[in-house]
């Protein structure tokens, strides 16, 4: 990645499923270990609640708190990383899911952006949110995936 | 739909200036309309209509900031071009529901190991 001012990122995309069933595969942990990257995602299903994503060895990735959970529309978490000093220097970042019906689609919004100034973090993860929505896509459309490790 | 979709994404790609502005938001994001006509020798409404032909093909996002409207790259659309064409020459398909199976499996097997 090259170096960019950027401090917030934004990934549109469009996915032929109900909006219940995406939310299913956003925060079922035991759904997203098959197409983000083998990692749980374990929101509890309330604000304020824990969230972590946890590694295929059990390793705390990253982890936080569920700032909204407004099921199937919106999710919003509060997240740092756990595994490398300088990026869990850098504090908090924010995600937010956004779930629309379109058509015969759902509309997915994700938004990632810091609360503080850093930009290394956020970079690194943004590198990793297309794959992850690309498997997300063909999963939920296919039942097929193209797995891929984190780059 | 999604033919559709990928049509408005080469149209909109298919023009020198509108791959500038894409340029200048991977850069940086949360650009405004007068940061984004900075030292581009267009009018502001010229700029205004490329955005909007980039919104439309959703390769450009935006959100409001006060009065401000703050605008950013949705890079998904760009990703799955690459996808299409390049990513899969490269790697093995696998089939997830496999993966989900061996994974819960392996699981069970730890399981009874304790």
């Amino acid at each position: 990645m090259t170096t960019t001012e950027r401090s917030e990122f934004v990934y549109v995309t469009y996915i032929r499923t109900t909006v219940e069933r995406l939310w299913e595969a956003l925060t079922n942990p035991e759904e997203t270990v098959v197409y983000w990257y083998g990692m749980r995602s374990t929101p509890e299903q309330k604000a304020g609640g824990a969230w972590s994503l946890v590694s295929r060895d059990g390793q705390v990735m990253d982890s936080g708190e569920v700032l909204e959970f407004d099921a199937p529309n919106r999710l919003v978490l509060r997240w740092r990383n756990e595994w490398k000093e300088e990026y869990k220097a850098e504090g908090y970042t924010r995600c937010s899911m956004d779930l629309e019906p379109f058509g015969e689609t759902v509309k997915l919004t994700v938004r990632h952006w810091m609360e503080g100034d850093g930009t290394q973090f956020i970079g690194a993860v943004s590198n990793g949110w297309p794959q992850i929505l690309s498997n997300l896509k063909s999963w939920l459309e296919t039942g097929e995936i193209i797995l891929m490790r984190y780059k | 739909m999604e033919g559709e979709r990928e049509d408005r994404v080469f149209k909109a790609l298919a023009d020198g200036s509108r791959r500038m502005l894409l340029d200048r938001l991977f850069a940086r994001g949360g650009q405004t309309l007068l940061e984004l006509t900075e030292g581009l020798g267009m009018s502001r409404q010229a700029v205004t209509k490329h955005l909007r032909i980039l919104e439309g093909a959703d390769l450009v996002w935006w959100r409001r900031s006060g009065r401000e409207k703050l605008h950013f790259l949705n890079p998904v659309p760009i990703d799955a071009i690459g996808r299409r064409w390049i990513e899969k020459f490269e790697r093995g398909r696998l089939d997830g529901l496999a993966e989900l199976k061996n994974r819960l499996e392996a699981e069970d097997d730890n399981d009874r190991a304790k």
